[in-house]
């Protein structure tokens, strides 16, 4: 028999089921050749870091400190319900949501704003909204110091109007400006996407039916804009609640937040169980978070 | 009511300096009327009707609903209400919803307002649907939905931008029965837009033809078709042969060819002129055969037939710049004719339109 150095072709063998679902095979088999190395860095540096901590969270410590791979136990996880991860937990919870409802308000207006644009113009104002990241995130707080500080730029303002120093920098407005500045550019864009989207044809049929602006845009552009909100809030929500760089710097380590708590726990308390089992914890929240969330979003559309 | 429903007068839209969509269109729509505004994309139809409904405002002139003046009224203070060509049917909604959304918004009570909501579905045949979200229905149930969705609020004039245009033909086809008895029944004014001439010919008590903004014609569907003013207006709707033309004294026209035609219809001061023939109103001879008395008559040789089943399209070259397009009904009485044979072509001086350009 001759050897084809062809490929076969459809008629050169007649196209059976089982020959269909080798294709298939092939198919999927290259698909997953391609994303091998993302699967390969996810279980590497993420997926085995998180299984070590898991681990971790269930070991023990020796009288002075150090883990015990061994006597496996559930301290860690009841220490969670005690009042002070309590007391820190509400803080941080309420700090996050108003970090995130502070964004959502500032940052709506002006995504509709942009989205309302010129191609040309929207552009220019989508690539300022991102200058910020062309710089790094610590400078940056940094500059918050500065202008937060007791003869920074506020001050200086309240002065010139004939009023007096104002202390912001190291209170609980100072972490809360900063994290609002800080994670705004995640608000605006996905709004900006789901505003942009948008069929205005909708908001002139509703215009139409009698509404006036205001209520259009309650019945119609917010309600359709809400995968936006969504996506919009829990971009700035998660990581407003395990902020740990900007507490540092601008709140003065005055009230602690989960971030530096479990900081804390790792470097300065070497209790590497709890750090683990609160860590943890929060991310089984924030998982359960986002779940409801997205549920709540879907129904919504 | 004995004011008209809608009045436009000289009204003009123009986006930034250079751009007229809307050019000094004066037009009255009686109440009760079904009036379509007919012409290609771009002729300013859609900007007419969104100024009627508040979604654009007239550069100059005045739009007056029933007497009343609009001005630079917002859309939801008008007494009409739109049925979008792409339905815009808010996806968040149930059909119910949808067609409720009127009605609560004036603050119509609740008992009342589910009353109405119902019986509208009913009319449109889509009461088992009230609960279903806009995606999971047809193309035709939308735009079932989105009528019903305006008709609930009995707005004084119903403006209708393409709504069929996005259905396939033979559904396009029903609906317009449909709408039309529907308007008969409710007697509500529409005033629809189409770039569709048999859509308007079949609904419209009245058409308005429009090109490049300005309102070339209004009149029924019949005088539309058979007594065009422009060329146009000719070309645009139906079959024609364009015949140019020059003057010859009253009711009389030559043709390129040295032929001196009489002329019934259209009132030629000067310019270049043409003579607008429908292939239907043209009838072959064989050469001996008699022509009646007062038919305009050319000789001819046929250059093409083309068979369509139910009729016969023959191109006959009378020594003009183009051949005629003949229409001649596939009927056992009437001769059917050869390639290349002689010919008269006739027709009555009435089935003729010197139009200008």
């Amino acid at each position: 028999m001759v050897k084809t150095l062809r490929r076969p072709t459809a008629g050169d063998v007649p196209v059976t089921p089982e020959l269909e679902a080798a294709a298939a095979r092939a198919r999927s088999r290259r698909g997953f050749t391609l994303s091998l190395p993302a699967y390969a860095y996810l279980i590497l540096f993420f997926a085995v870091p998180l299984v070590l901590v898991l681990v971790y969270s269930f070991a023990s410590r020796s009288s002075t400190g150090r883990t015990l791979l061994q006597e496996w136990n559930l301290d860690s996880y009841r220490r969670l319900f005690s009042p002070l991860v309590g007391e820190i937990t509400v803080r941080s919870f309420v700090l996050a949501t108003v970090t995130t409802l502070i964004a959502l308000v500032v940052s709506y207006p002006f995504a509709y704003y942009i989205a309302t644009r010129s191609a040309q113009v929207r552009n220019i104002l989508l690539v300022l909204v991102m200058i910020p990241f062309w710089s790094n995130f610590l400078v940056r707080t940094y500059a918050w110091r500065v202008i937060l500080g007791s003869d920074g730029f506020v001050t200086q303002i309240s002065q010139a109007f004939g009023g007096e120093e104002v202390r912001v920098l190291f209170t609980n407005t100072a972490v809360l400006i900063g994290l609002v500045y800080g994670f705004m550019p995640f608000m605006v864009l996905p709004l900006y996407a789901a505003i942009e989207r948008l069929d205005w044809g909708l908001v002139e049929a509703a215009r139409d039916l009698y509404a006036n602006g205001w209520t259009a845009f309650r019945r119609v552009t917010l309600p359709l804009s809400m995968p936006g909100v969504v996506a919009g809030s829990i971009l700035v929500f998660i990581p407003a609640l395990g902020a740990y760089v900007t507490p540092a710097i601008l709140g003065g380590g005055r009230a602690t937040l989960l971030g530096d708590y479990i900081v804390s726990q790792f470097l300065t308390a070497r209790n590497w169980p709890f750090g683990s089992a609160l860590s943890m914890a929060v991310m089984a929240v924030m998982l359960v978070a986002t779940i409801l969330y997205f549920r709540a979003g879907a129904k919504t559309l | 009511m004995a004011e008209p429903a809608v009045e436009l007068v000289g009204v003009t839209k123009r986006f930034g300096d250079e751009v007229v969509a809307v050019d000094d269109v004066t037009l009255t729509v009686e109440d009760g009327e079904f009036f379509s505004l007919l012409g290609p994309s771009g002729c300013g139809k859609t900007t007419t009707l969104r100024m009627i409904a508040g979604f654009e405002f007239p550069t100059q002139g005045s739009i007056r609903i029933h007497g009343a003046e609009m001005g630079l009224k917002p859309p939801n203070e008008r007494p009409v209400n739109t049925v979008f060509q792409s339905y815009a049917l808010f996806p968040h909604m149930t059909v119910f919803d949808n067609v409720a959304f009127g009605l609560q918004m004036r603050g119509v009570e609740r008992s009342e307002m589910e009353s109405r909501v119902r019986r509208v579905l009913d009319q449109v045949q889509l009461s088992r649907r009230a609960d279903a979200k806009p995606r999971q229905l047809s193309g035709g149930m939308q735009q079932r939905v989105a009528l019903a969705r305006a008709l609930v609020n009995e707005p004084e004039v119903l403006l209708l931008d393409e709504p069929l245009g996005a259905l396939d033909l033979k559904l396009r086809q029903n609906m317009q029965y449909e709408l039309k008895d529907l308007q008969t029944r409710v007697g509500i004014t529409f005033v629809y837009v189409t770039h569709d001439q048999e859509e308007a010919l079949t609904m419209s008590d009245r058409i308005g033809v429009m090109n490049e903004g300005r309102l070339l014609q209004v009149g029924d569907s019949r005088d539309i078709y058979e007594n065009p003013r422009t060329r146009f207006v000719a070309d645009f709707i139906g079959d024609i042969n364009l015949v140019p033309a020059t003057y010859a004294g009253p009711g009389s026209a030559r043709l390129s060819n040295g032929a001196e035609v009489g002329i019934e219809n259209g009132n030629p001061a000067s310019g270049p002129l043409t003579l607008a023939l429908r292939p239907e109103r043209l009838i072959l001879h064989a050469p001996g055969d008699p022509v009646p008395e007062g038919r305009n008559r050319l000789p001819a040789r046929i250059a093409r037939r083309t068979y369509f089943g139910d009729v016969y399209y023959y191109d006959v070259d009378a020594g003009l710049e183009q051949p005629l397009e003949v229409k001649e009904e596939n009927r056992p009485d009437l001769a059917v004719y050869e390639v290349g044979d002689e010919v008269v072509v006739s027709w009555h001086p009435e089935a003729a339109n010197l139009v200008t350009d």
